[in-house]
């Protein structure tokens, strides 16, 4: 089996419930996996949520953790991709003090060149916020942060797959089966 | 909670009742059959303990000593039984006393469901009196656990804790109920819950895989199966014994696994693992399939996994798919529920004998007993050993008794010893290694099986980290035969001192108490052994008393455990001395 270290994401689909994030968590803590990041939200199924996990490890040992992330009651699937198997995004907001706007004009360059969008701008601050990959994201730091940067924060990964998940399918198995 | 399961309307109970949560909760546990319960009261739960009292005609409620006598007395209900133990306790300390026999029952897939009381929801949070993040807390060692603020929710919770808990691989669910939540009213209903729609409890067996399992059975010449607990919860006891009779295959099983197939059965060649029986240790590496059946090759049974049967073809049958290639890479893996796998496996396979190999077993069970076990059964040296007073109890019970042993020395030399003629009859803390399991384990399996002989097998040590719970048996008129195999040791972190740190016994030497005394304090009748002479009549004595009766058997201070497989060895370095 592959044991090369690489970033794979993982989606869980889950029932909505209390305490589920302590339990997937748990999965990782328990095997001294660090998250790199971690991202839920409701997915396109109602009631159904959708964790989006990223971590650096062999295949083979991704493997082991969704069987045991399937494992759990209250997970209806999950899965691990690769990167090229996924489509996927980071978000980050950076705020700066907005007398930069004029005394340094290139950063007006900066933001047009990086495709960030400015959320908002007052007389003490602006907000840019960017969407990408994490080299654009960095690389948009880096720029700012010659100049200042009062805060930056960056979300975790977002990521559809390029394959279907078949979770719908098997909702309505269920169903089926029980009705 | 509608969303996530659907409850066929199978077992509708009578019309909707306006009743208290606290009423709820019983109605509950009598609408799934629980007629008996282990716990202890307090703050949080006294409302459900208020309904125990009212339903005590129906329900019989021990009071243990402490409540982690409860888990572990619930656990050996459900281990002797196979039903669903129930514990029960309140909120904070209570709570987290469970929390080591809801372990061990995780680990060993013990069906439990455990009910704590919690303070009021307004009060979550807020560090009132006795209250813990149970939740938090049980979180990684229970199969679900779920917190009830709502006495509308106590019917659907307790019908899923239910069916979880016994379905697929079993294990503990733990169900948390705040004080209003029991106090308040709702509109009772019962339905038994048979489906979570995100919970597969039995994954479907492929036919293929069953056909590639059969195929590499029919040609192996040397094939062996090692069977877990996973035969005993599968209740496939007749079906495993079947395809080993059949094809004729060699078959040892795991500590849990133990008493599945009966002792004396021409196939069973005995136990694997860290103290297991020499043969099917050694013949691991050399067997050509190994056909794993509802066990998880835990460490303690491959040792080292770098020189783990690599040269055999490996079947693993498992309920769990998280199993599969856990700790030993498979070739064949059939998943599903082991009675249907095995019944649907047995007409693929050719009837077979394999003389010669299992032969090989008898060869090396012959060394195993000239070197280790005339000495531990039939000792002619001068101190009294454990394995003698096993063959003394096999003599006495013909081996029909449960066996519930703590965990240790004498664990392994009562799973390695004694004979076996009932299924679910060893019952043990095996993956947790809880000492302190047996005593109040014994007192749930001789009241799940009161027609049966229980015997409790504790070394010194173990038994007096729970030794509280002889106040249960005799309040409970409870008939638990205790022995206590007395080194005055921690006999077994004893031995790995003597042969891994130079005899530095830091901390293994226990100063006892009279203990004959102490279970006559508790009327509880008993008999201090220390010569060979006395051991028969004693142990005979023991099974021949219609009530609870305690045996100290004073064995030789420094005996060890063999055939032993040092940690990180391989199954094939087994030591016999």
């Amino acid at each position: 089996m592959n044991e090369e270290i690489k970033t794979l994401t993982i989606s869980i689909y889950t029932e909505n419930n209390i305490g589920l994030l302590n339990r997937i968590s748990a999965i990782f803590q328990r095997r001294h996996i660090n998250i790199e990041s971690l991202t839920t939200s409701q997915s396109e199924i109602e009631g159904v949520n959708r964790f989006v996990i990223v971590v650096n490890m062999a295949e083979a040992q991704a493997k082991k953790i969704v069987g045991q992330l399937e494992k759990q009651v209250e997970v209806i699937r999950a899965y691990y991709h690769k990167d090229e198997e996924t489509i996927y995004t980071e978000s980050c907001m950076f705020k700066v003090r907005s007398a930069l706007l004029f005394e340094e004009p290139q950063i007006q360059n900066i933001i047009k060149d990086s495709n960030a969008r400015i959320v908002t701008v007052n007389k003490e601050f602006f907000v840019l916020e960017k969407s990408g990959k994490r080299n654009e994201i960095e690389s948009l730091y880096r720029d700012l942060n010659v100049f200042g940067i009062m805060q930056f924060v960056r979300a975790g990964r977002i990521a559809v797959t390029k394959d279907e998940m078949k979770v719908t399918e098997m909702l309505q198995a269920f169903n089926n089966h029980n009705n | 909670m509608n969303t996530q399961t659907a409850n066929k309307k199978q077992e509708v109970a009578e019309e909707t009742m306006r009743i208290t949560g606290s009423e709820a909760i019983i109605r509950c546990l009598l609408a799934e059959g629980v007629d008996i319960l282990y716990g202890y009261p307090g703050g949080a739960i006294m409302p459900v303990y208020d309904e125990l009292y009212k339903f005590r005609d129906q329900i019989h409620h021990v009071l243990t000593r402490h409540e982690q006598g409860a888990a572990h007395a619930a656990q050996g209900y459900a281990r002797i039984s196979g039903r669903v133990g129930v514990a029960i306790a309140t909120s904070g300390p209570g709570a987290t006393n469970l929390i080591t026999g809801i372990a061990d029952a995780q680990i060993d897939s013990t069906p439990m469901v455990c009910i704590t009381g919690q303070v009021f929801s307004h009060l979550l949070g807020t560090d009132a009196f006795q209250e813990t993040d149970i939740i938090g807390i049980s979180t990684p060692v229970t199969k679900w656990n779920h917190q009830i603020t709502k006495a509308a929710d106590i019917p659907e919770v307790l019908a899923k804790a239910f069916y979880i808990a016994k379905s697929g691989r079993p294990g503990p669910v733990l169900i948390d109920i705040t004080k209003d939540a029991q106090v308040s009213e709702l509109d009772f209903k019962y339905e038994k819950c048979t489906g979570v729609r995100s919970y597969i409890p039995i994954p479907k067996t492929k036919p293929e895989s069953l056909s590639a399992a059969a195929e590499l059975i029919n040609s192996a010449k040397k094939p062996f199966i090692i069977w877990g607990q996973g035969v005993i919860l599968g209740q496939a006891e007749n079906e495993l014994k079947a395809v080993m009779e059949k094809a004729g295959i060699p078959s040892a099983w795991t500590i849990l696994g133990a008493s599945a197939i009966p002792t004396s059965h021409n196939l069973n060649v005995g136990m694997v693992g860290m103290h297991g029986n020499y043969a099917p240790n050694m013949l691991t590496n050399e067997c050509d399939v190994l056909i794993a059946i509802g066990m998880r090759f835990d460490d303690r049974v491959t040792g080292s996994l770098n020189t783990y049967a690599k040269q055999a073809k490996i079947i693993h049958f498992d309920i769990d798919p998280a199993e599969i290639d856990k700790n030993v890479k498979t070739d064949v893996a059939v998943l599903g529920d082991s009675k249907d796998s095995l019944a649907r496996l047995l007409p693929l396979l050719n009837e077979n004998k394999h003389a010669d190999w299992l032969q090989k077993f008898k060869d090396l069970y012959a060394i195993e007993f000239d070197k280790v076990i005339k000495g531990d059964i039939s000792p002619v040296k001068e101190g009294l050993t454990m394995g003698e007073v096993l063959k003394q109890i096999n003599i006495e019970t013909k081996g029909d008794a449960a066996i519930v042993s703590d965990v240790g020395q004498h664990q392994m030399i009562a799973c390695r010893y004694a004979e076996f003629t009932t299924t679910k009859s060893n019952i043990t803390s095996g993956g947790l290694g809880t000492m302190g399991f047996a005593l109040p384990a014994a007192i749930g399996a001789k009241m799940a099986a009161p027609e049966r002989e229980v015997v409790a097998i504790i070394g010194d040590g173990g038994y007096q980290m729970n030794i509280q719970e002889l106040g249960t048996i005799f309040q409970q008129k409870a008939a638990v035969k205790i022995v206590v195999l007395n080194n005055e040791f921690l006999g077994m972190v004893r031995q790995w001192q003597q042969l891994f740190f130079d005899k530095r016994y830091a901390s293994t030497e226990m100063t006892n108490p009279d203990f004959v005394t102490i279970a006559k304090g508790y009327h509880i009748a008993g008999k201090r052994v220390t010569k060979r002479e006395e051991l028969a009549d004693a142990v005979k004595e023991m099974i021949a008393s219609k009530e609870s009766y305690f045996l100290e058997v004073c064995v030789e201070k420094e005996g060890n455990v063999f055939p032993m497989i040092p940690t990180g060895a391989s199954v094939s370095e087994v030591r016999l001395s």
